[in-house]
């Protein structure tokens, strides 16, 4: 997994709520038996005409040369719907490192965390701020230090993640090499349930 | 202090806290299917470790095969080399694969309870989100990602934070017309989409006792459309009449030994919830969605809220985003509205019972004729009772096909989906933007108000269609 310390760099604005999983990455991309390649489908027919690459929709976001960076910043519950982690392999993959919301649903946070993707909730106020931000504004995310900050004004959040998490993300550990590591304590636990 | 059901369930599969982090949880039964498996097992092979109890892991073929002529190979090749791959996986491994063509195949959801896999007290994870359905039997169950299905591929553990706890109490009579889904649309309009978010939820109350188990999974398969990690029913003698004499259900002594167990597993009175709710169950109605997700429902009789009653910058901006891709107006009444597709199937509602409530209002009566329909069984088990039953009949004189068991249109994964801008009363469980097809526009109900619909071509109260 690749590991993440701290991050500054503009930001990609999705002012959408409830953006679930099926918007992220079309179920009809899920036929693929690797994880590669999905960034090109990335919140696929938001961004395209009838999926036509040749035909990007203006209105989106991504479509708009002015947005660049690492950083995704979307409006309240993210991620919703589908456990498919392929979306998280999508927002990875098309080269985000950190997504900012105001909430984000459960099961996308734990596999956001597990590519390497940090998940940075905010406040709703906070997030307006971030929204209120010009195409050139930065954004710095300081995982040591559990901190957002809008680099314009200093503007300036905490944001939690918990200790074993931030060490995995951190370092780039992995929670699979943990569990591999205690085989036998879990045969053991199963001689205690009977 | 007393302990909830989820407690005790959580508690006992614990095998370590880790400090300031999350739980080592050791789960009993590990549900997969073709969609998103592979990585995982490609995953474990990379890393030169075997799957660590092959035995407790369960297979099947749900979201990406074909709803017709199953026993031809896979026309899309794509598809076909997911499911194959599956079919590789499970023989190198050692795990049990109820395939395409297997009399146990079916939506992993449906044939989990119908093979009595699924326990009360048990803890199951499926790398699906709708794994929430098996809490229904009294245990916990939750969907996961393709990095924690490899997890349990290499411990039979997950590494999850425990969630707060919710009660929602449903008591007093349902009104006729209104079944199981309504319950649940109800709840999740009044809760909203993310409104149970880092939750694990429990229903109880006399509405919810008096339930069969496949209403009760009806309501549970959807608790993770308010954002819950999952629903839970404390089991009672509905939970286990239903478990006694499936094929994996314990037997003989084993089955008292279990029995005695699961009577243990209800919260007890001095349990303490962080949130809880309470719903009159004559309140609710016969439901319908109008927006992208699930949270956005109303009574079939209702009108959608008005521009005004909305404050919220943000949130106005999303409705009217839902509202024109949904094709509607502010305000306005669904009743009437004319519908393209009927979508009866899903593991929210494609089980025997739901059949048996289409046929109840189909029997002796015609399709509308601009009506096309979807009607796909949960399992091949479903698909024969359904022929033992002579519901097959009443189907076909209503001029409705019946399907071979699949996922279908529930996600537009395979060749079953919903035309661009055409409407579509579904039995599934997501709105969302393009979910049965690009363009698609989803309304979800229950089995009867789309049997209702299948016959009417309109959105329509099935209480004026019931004696």
């Amino acid at each position: 997994m690749q590991s993440l310390q701290k991050i500054t760099s503009r930001f990609i604005p999705l002012r959408i709520e409830n953006v679930d999983t099926d918007q992220i990455i079309p179920a009809r991309f899920l036929k693929a038996t690797t994880k590669l390649g999905f960034g090109k489908n990335l919140f696929r027919d938001w961004r395209y005409e009838n999926d036509d690459e040749t035909k990007p929709k203006a209105d989106f976001v991504l479509n708009q040369k002015q947005y660049k960076g690492d950083i995704l910043v979307a409006a309240k519950n993210f991620g919703c719907g589908s456990s498919r982690e392929h979306a998280a392999w999508s927002i990875q993959d098309y080269g985000f490192k950190v997504v900012v919301s105001s909430f984000f649903a459960d099961i996308f946070k734990n596999n956001a965390l597990n590519n390497g993707v940090l998940p940075v909730t905010v406040t709703d106020a906070f997030l307006q701020q971030i929204f209120a931000e010009g195409a050139d504004a930065t954004l710095t995310v300081d995982l040591e230090k559990q901190t957002i900050t809008i680099d314009n004004t200093g503007a300036s959040e905490t944001f939690d993640i918990n200790a074993y998490k931030k060490t995995c993300m951190l370092n780039g550990y992995d929670d699979i090499d943990y569990l591999l590591s205690m085989k036998e304590e879990i045969a053991a636990f199963e001689k205690t349930m009977g | 202090m007393g302990k909830t059901i989820f407690d005790k369930i959580w508690d006992k599969h614990v095998v370590k806290i880790i400090e300031d982090g999350p739980s080592v949880l050791y789960i009993d039964k590990h549900l997969i299917h073709e969609v998103t498996s592979p990585q995982a097992f490609s995953g474990i092979e990379k890393r030169g470790a075997q799957l660590f109890r092959p035995k407790q892991i369960v297979a099947t073929a749900d979201h990406n095969v074909p709803t017709m002529n199953q026993h031809l190979p896979i026309a899309d090749q794509l598809s076909k080399f997911q499911v194959d791959t599956l079919i590789d996986n499970c023989k190198k491994h050692g795990v049990e694969l109820y395939g395409l063509g297997h009399e146990h195949q079916g939506i992993v959801h449906v044939i989990g309870p119908e093979l009595g896999i699924t326990q009360p007290g048990m803890t199951i994870v499926c790398g699906d989100s709708h794994t929430s359905t098996h809490g229904a039997f009294g245990s916990i169950a939750f969907g996961i990602g393709t990095s924690e299905v490899e997890m349990v591929f290499a411990s039979q553990c997950v590494m999850q934070s425990k969630p707060k706890v919710m009660r929602i109490n449903i008591d007093g009579a349902i009104q006729n017309g209104v079944v199981s889904k309504d319950i649940i649309l109800f709840i999740i309009a009044q809760i909203s989409a993310s409104g149970a978010t880092g939750y694990f939820v429990e229903y109880a109350g006399s509405a919810i006792r008096a339930l069969s188990m496949e209403a009760r999974m009806t309501i549970c398969n959807m608790s993770i459309e308010m954002g819950a990690r999952g629903g839970i029913i404390a089991p009672d003698e509905t939970t286990y009449a239903y478990i006694k004499g499936r094929p994996f259900a314990p037997k003989d002594a084993d089955w008292e030994i279990k029995l005695a167990e699961w009577k243990k597993l209800f919260t007890d009175a001095d349990a303490k919830f962080d949130v809880e709710i309470n719903i009159n169950a004559a309140d609710i109605q016969p439901m319908v969605t109008y927006g992208t997700n699930p949270g956005m429902g109303l009574s079939v009789t209702g009108k959608l809220p008005t521009l005004e009653s909305i404050t919220d910058a943000t949130e106005k901006q999303n409705f009217e985003k839902a509202l024109k891709y949904m094709g509607l107006t502010p305000g306005q009444s669904l009743l009437g509205m004319p519908v393209q597709n009927v979508f009866i199937g899903s593991c929210t509602n494609s089980r025997i019972e739901d059949f048996r409530l289409v046929a109840s209002i189909i029997k002796g009566k015609q399709k509308d004729p601009n009506v096309k329909t979807l009607i796909v069984p949960g399992s091949q088990a479903v698909a024969k009772q359904i022929i033992a039953e002579g519901l097959d009949k009443i189907f076909a004189a209503a001029g409705v096909e019946i399907r071979q068991a699949g996922c279908s249109a529930c996600l537009g994964m395979n060749e079953d989906k919903i035309p661009a801008g055409e409407y579509c009363i579904s039995t599934s469980n997501r709105n969302f933007e393009g979910r049965q097809g690009a363009g698609a526009r989803t309304m979800l109900v229950s089995p009867l108000t789309a049997a209702a619909a299948l016959l009417t071509g309109k959105i329509t109260d099935i209480r004026t269609m019931l004696n």
